[in-house]
């Protein structure tokens, strides 16, 4: 999580254009040959067309007006229209491009993140916030390909606009030309410094208003809190220096970009009024006609278009360095649990699997000296060997961060140990792939995870060719069919979004049905402490024992009924089992489940007795 | 559905517009003014040309006004103008200056009303929203509120800042521009200006046609997200059931669906923009031409020309935007309303005298009612009475009004019958502020400002040293916990900071609470998250601290009720029993089989240890 505050503040500064990763995203663009191509041409006709219409005009003046005839104006007439129908068609093939591109470098980098994401590991997960990554993968990449391909086609019509006018106007007359041309310079610096500062500007009303979203989120969800401490007046002071510091900024971003618009717009006319001097002099002592000025004016009135969008992409160049490296750096993620070439030219990687390679798992585990740390020198297991014979069902107690889901983690392979080896069925899990295994394994969360889509969606999520029977006889087992026959639309019922709509008892019984159907050697329930109402507890309770029946399971347990019903239970203590042995063996005891067991007990009892006077009502 | 919502916000609330614009009204007067001498400006700088290339380098005679002309014969006329051509430069340059300068004034002083105005509506609704009665956030959806608090706010700011001038800007340039050309010609004025309404229509017509392409393509932008964000929260799951390549098909699907619809989106824009790129170039060569035709005839001299195709390239792009203004003004029309909505809920209000009296904590309950509507009472007919520095322990189960009984004693709520009594005073005339701030309660499940964990203890007193902060953190226990964070006291908590445990955002808290020395307070199962030991410290720790302090708690384990000076035991919002654990373990009833659990532990374990020594 801090890692992500970190990081978020490369935002608040200008990082130097680093011409390499822009190289390795201009890839992305470069790959859509045909569009880059189309692009290019499309953009050098609009941008010579834009070119002719002055040199349109001039001839008309020096030939019809100034000859006082309209002959000839036919084809003009024609040739005028060709240029606007080209124009209109360049136009829109110009858009059309750009916005393929722009799209395609999006999917594809998204593409890439995407399949990065479904192999990177769970420390991954553990340091780096939901949040952080949606960041990039919606906005970050958003911006970037937007960057990329409307730069891209822009920087193509500016310079060839640039360009052209330049030997447009030499060849018209170079001596006028070197004259207006002067302005130039000073125009593409002025034009690059402001730029710069609009975006700085804007970048910092934008986190102005992030933190005034924060605080409208904070106020709204903490109103009950503030209405009781009485906080009313002080958190409204707070919140009106913050919303007078965004109208501060946004004025201030306001200012500097209404301020850039004259002073290119100044810029520019003084080169027309170059033009107008130096033009209206020859044009007197007869040295060119009234249509080179006319063209001549035209040309330095469109000058500053292109030169100001030059400048501004190098400054939205300079701003995105920060998204950029971010992408960049999430699809180079190194990962830290992989299979090794020999063993996915066995049994295939994550995408393509080759089952038929795949031997089947009987469900012995064991851990053999495994030492495992989440940070360097700090060690959550240390020197564990455990043996699970298949179909035992171990429960681990013990408080928060003894070590318990590190050892379920491991387990699943989500983890790999920092020393020692895992073994299934007698094999380090390493030498075979993640997919074997994690394919043959049950597992079913604290806080249930239900994806959008159907009840039955969810249901077969472990396995898709199952039968309308087989899902029917999983949903029975655990007796989940009743509520799901009660819905408006039985199997068919869609479970918004995380499964929202559907309470917590009903997730779990569907992620329970879930892992029946799946029908994994190996089942892991890491058991929620959250309660539901006495009836669903127990469905629950019944389900849990039908999913354990003739499963090597791990249970990090929280309820007293799993955990006695246990075939064996693990005391885990910072790191190192303390005591084990079956419930009445650790009674026996009288030690740190004995104590366990009974505070439990008296909030169960009192727990049970309080909700059946609730079901009375 | 989502056609007929917005309908509702069709009109726009003038009143309440005006009220928000407070003093800035005059800005966007001033902005006004600025865009009219920036039009007049920016048409003088083609008239110069004209008159530069007609009068002064040509032998035409001149259109200008006569008081502008009576000003070059008094420079010296024609003639001296040849001799200095660089005049009419410089009159081009400096007519470009004030067109420069009041373009900027008008986006300055536009810029301060627009952000004026969303300043005055971000103040005002936060203010609100901190105003309106508890029961209001209790069904109001946090992420709409938001929603309506930032993006539609910002959307009524962007259409003020950005369209209203625009709006005027285009009617500003085609009344002055019809006024100059139709002095000029007025046919060709005609001419030059057929196909514009063409334009404006065109305009409308497709902004309104890519509306339904924008939503398809901003509703598969959602779609895309949530199933990223499906995917990432659970990770773990994919994982487990190995179904990276279905998870990996999915968002394909998503992306490319994404990637189609915007496309296409993208696409309509091409062509709208080369149509209309079409349409204004055709009208600049009709005039161009019928220029060339009419110069020829002599009708128009060559500079009028150069106005005419000038004036009417500058109109053409106002006008293909009108469509999209004419959108933009819809869309800030409905946000407004959706922000209207909020404000038109009612504040909390004073049902009494208002009055500060001392409190001491004595509280007595007379026949106190409540329900949220009048066919269902949460709580009926409560009466008991507590003495300053009495514990009062309230055991019931989920749903027996428990909770709601507190909530009246803090006025979160208001008895719908019977009266509650602070030292004598009826709460409902005792002002909301001071009875509160005389009342301490800690939630079940607290809220915690995103800041630092000393801020979040000492937030009602910000004058507190650190000793009294940390004082109250190891009366709350947690002291330990927060030494052991990298950052200790200075740890900032909530949205953007550490995430706490249950427990740990529990005892801060109570920490919280203790900082506001009340001679009242309430823990509303307030230690459900913490364990018994630790729960039993906490209790010790306050016994020692708190003399004359009324304490309410909430709770069902029996280690805490049995300390309490009186048990008040709910069932279904009546209260069934009251009195001290002596008296109440001697009668039937809930406290009763509570109490004991104890036994039925012990029988428990002596079956279970029994069993096993037999064997």
């Amino acid at each position: 999580m801090s890692n992500t505050a970190i990081e978020e503040q490369d935002y608040d500064r200008d990082l130097k254009v680093d011409i390499g990763i822009w190289k390795r995203l201009f890839r992305y663009v470069l790959s859509n040959k045909r569009a880059c191509v189309l692009s290019v041409v499309t953009n050098m006709v609009i941008a010579l067309i834009d070119i002719a219409y002055p040199l349109m005009s001039r001839y008309a003046i020096d030939n019809f007006i100034g000859k006082g005839t309209t002959q000839g104006i036919l084809p003009f007439i024609l040739l005028y229209f060709v240029l606007i129908t080209a124009q209109a068609f360049g136009v829109y093939s110009f858009v059309a491009q750009a916005g393929r591109i722009e799209m395609n470098v999006s999917f594809d980098i998204r593409q890439q993140a995407f399949k990065k994401l479904q192999e990177l590991s769970f420390s991954f997960y553990d340091k780096t916030a939901v949040g952080y990554l949606m960041a990039r993968m919606v906005s970050d990449v958003g911006r970037l390909s937007e960057l990329l391909s409307w730069g891209f086609v822009d920087l193509l019509w500016a310079s060839t606009y640039v360009v052209g006018v330049m030997i447009a106007m030499l060849l018209l007359n170079w001596k006028l030309a070197l004259l207006a041309l002067v302005v130039i310079p000073p125009l593409a610096v002025i034009s690059l410094y402001f730029k710069k500062r609009i975006l700085q500007y804007q970048r910092k009303v934008r986190k102005t208003n992030s933190r005034i979203t924060g605080a409208f989120n904070e106020g709204i969800m903490g109103a009950v809190t503030t209405k009781t401490l009485v906080r009313e007046k002080a958190n409204y002071g707070e919140f009106s220096e913050l919303s007078g510091t965004m109208r501060q900024a946004s004025v201030k971003a306001a200012v500097w970009s209404a301020i850039f618009m004259p002073i290119v717009m100044f810029l520019g006319s003084i080169g027309t009024g170059i033009a107008l001097y130096k033009g209206g002099v020859d044009v007197m002592i007869g040295a060119i006609g009234f249509g080179t000025l006319s063209a001549f004016v035209s040309y330095t009135m469109n000058f500053f278009e292109p030169i100001q969008q030059l400048a501004g992409i190098l400054a939205e160049l300079q701003s995105a360095q920060a998204s950029a490296e971010r992408v960049i750096g999430l699809i180079d993620t190194p990962l830290e649990i992989v299979d090794s070439p020999e063993v996915v030219e066995k049994y295939g990687d994550n995408f393509h699997p080759k089952r038929e390679n795949w031997e089947p798992i009987t469900g012995e585990v064991e851990f053999e000296h495994v030492d495992f740390s989440y940070k360097e020198g700090e060690c959550v297991l240390c020197d564990f060997s455990l043996h699970v014979k298949p179909g035992e069902n171990i429960a681990l107690v013990g408080e928060t961060g003894a070590g318990k889901s590190t050892i379920v983690n491991l387990v699943c392979r989500f983890y790999e140990p920092t020393s020692g080896r895992v073994l299934i069925d007698g094999r380090d899990y390493r030498e075979r792939s993640q997919l074997w295994l994690q394919a043959g394994l049950g597992y079913v969360l604290q806080t249930p995870h239900l994806f959008s889509g159907t009840i039955r969606d969810n249901i077969v999520y472990g396995r898709k060719d199952a039968t309308e029977q087989e899902i029917r006889e999983a949903a029975q087992m655990v007796r989940a069919e009743e509520f799901i026959l009660r819905q408006e639309r039985g199997y068919d019922t869609e479970v918004g979004e995380g499964g929202a709509r559907l309470s917590t008892g009903e997730k779990q019984l569907i992620s329970f049905a879930r892992v029946i159907l799946a029908n994994p050697r190996i089942f892991v329930l890491d058991e929620a402490t959250s309660s539901v109402d006495t009836e669903t507890e127990q469905l629950i309770q019944e389900a849990i024992t039908k999913v354990l029946r003739g499963r090597t399971s791990f249970i990090v347990a929280h309820r007293l009924s799993t955990i006695r019903s246990a075939d064996r239970i693990l005391v885990i203590r910072g790191g190192r089992i303390t005591e084990q042995g079956t419930h009445r063996e650790l009674l026996k005891l009288r030690g740190y489940y004995y104590n366990l067991y009974t505070t439990q007990f008296r909030e169960e009892a009192s727990g049970a007795i309080l909700d059946e006077k609730a079901i009375e009502n | 559905m989502q056609d007929r919502k917005e309908k509702k916000y069709r009109k726009i609330n003038w009143k309440l517009a005006g009220s928000l614009m407070k003093g800035n009204g005059r800005y966007i007067l001033f902005s006004a003014l600025a865009l009219a001498v920036a039009v007049v400006a920016a048409y003088c700088g083609p008239l110069i040309v004209s008159f530069t290339v007609d009068y002064v380098i040509g032998d035409k005679a001149s259109n200008l006004p006569a008081f502008v002309m009576r000003a070059v014969e008094n420079l010296g006329g024609r003639e001296f103008l040849r001799g200095n051509l660089w005049v009419c430069a410089a009159a081009l340059v400096s007519f470009t200056l004030v067109n420069g300068y009041a373009t900027y004034l008008r986006r300055r002083y536009i810029a301060v009303a627009s952000e004026g105005f969303a300043m005055e509506m971000r103040n005002r609704l936060y203010h609100h929203l901190q105003a309106v009665p508890y029961d209001y956030h209790k069904h109001a959806s946090t992420g709409d509120l938001v929603q309506r608090c930032t993006s539609d706010v910002d959307t009524v700011r962007r259409f003020m800042a950005n369209q209203l001038m625009e709006i005027l800007r285009t009617v500003f340039m085609v009344s002055a521009a019809c006024y100059i050309m139709f002095s000029l010609d007025v046919t060709m004025s005609l001419i030059s200006m057929v196909l514009l309404p063409v334009l404006g229509v065109f305009s409308f017509v497709y902004f309104g046609m890519v509306k339904e392409q924008f939503r398809l393509s901003d509703e598969a932008e959602g779609k895309l997200s949530s199933t990223l964000q499906e995917n990432l929260t659970g990770v773990r799951v994919v994982r487990a059931f190995g179904q990276e390549k279905s998870e990996l098909d999915k968002f394909t699907a998503c992306n490319e669906d994404f990637r189609n619809k915007t496309y296409k989106l993208i696409r309509l824009f091409g062509g709208y923009f080369g149509s209309s790129d079409f349409v204004g170039y055709t009208q600049i060569a009709i005039t161009l031409l019928t220029g060339v035709a009419f110069a020829v005839k002599g009708r128009l001299t060559l500079g009028e020309v150069m106005v005419f195709t000038t004036y009417v390239a500058m109109l053409t792009w106002p006008v293909r935007q009108l469509g999209r203004v004419l959108a933009d003004l819809g869309k800030a029309t409905v946000s407004l309303g959706r922000v209207e909505e909020i404000l038109a809920v009612p504040e909390e209000t004073e049902p009494g005298t208002a009055g500060r009296p001392v409190i001491k904590g004595e509280i007595e309950f007379r026949g106190v009612c409540f329900g949220y509507d009048a066919y269902d009472d949460v709580l009926s007919d409560i009466s008991f009475t507590a003495k300053p520095g009495q514990t009062i322990a309230i055991l019931g189960s989920t749903g027996s009004g428990k909770t709601s009984l507190v909530q009246l004693l803090q006025r979160l709520y208001l008895c719908t019958a019977g009266e509650i009594l602070v030292d004598g005073v009826n709460i409902n005339d005792i002002e909301r502020g001071y009875l509160r701030s005389h009342i301490g309660i800690v939630l079940q499940e607290p809220f915690l400002y995103s800041r630092t964990i000393k801020d979040n203890i000492g937030i009602v007193r910000p004058d507190a040293m650190a000793e009294d902060i940390h004082a109250a953190a190891k009366i709350a226990s947690v002291h330990e916990v927060i030494n052991g964070f990298e950052a200790g006291y200075d740890t900032i908590v909530g949205e953007r900071g550490v995430t706490l445990s249950g427990g740990q955002k529990q005892r801060v808290a109570i920490a919280r609470m203790l900082m506001q020395n009340a001679p009242i307070i309430i823990f509303d199962d307030s230690m459900s998250a913490v364990d018994t030991e630790t729960d039993a410290a906490i209790r010790n720790a306050l016994r020692e601290r708190r003399v004359n302090t009324t304490t309410f708690i909430i709770s069902h384990r029996i280690t805490t009720l049995c300390e309490a000076d009186k048990i008040l035991v709910l069932e279904h919002g009546r209260l069934v029993q009251q009195g001290t654990h002596a008296e109440l373990v001697a009668r039937e009833g809930l406290y009763r089989r509570i109490a004991r659990i104890q036994n039925a532990l012990e029988e428990d374990l002596a079956k279970e240890l029994g069993a096993q020594g037999g064997e």
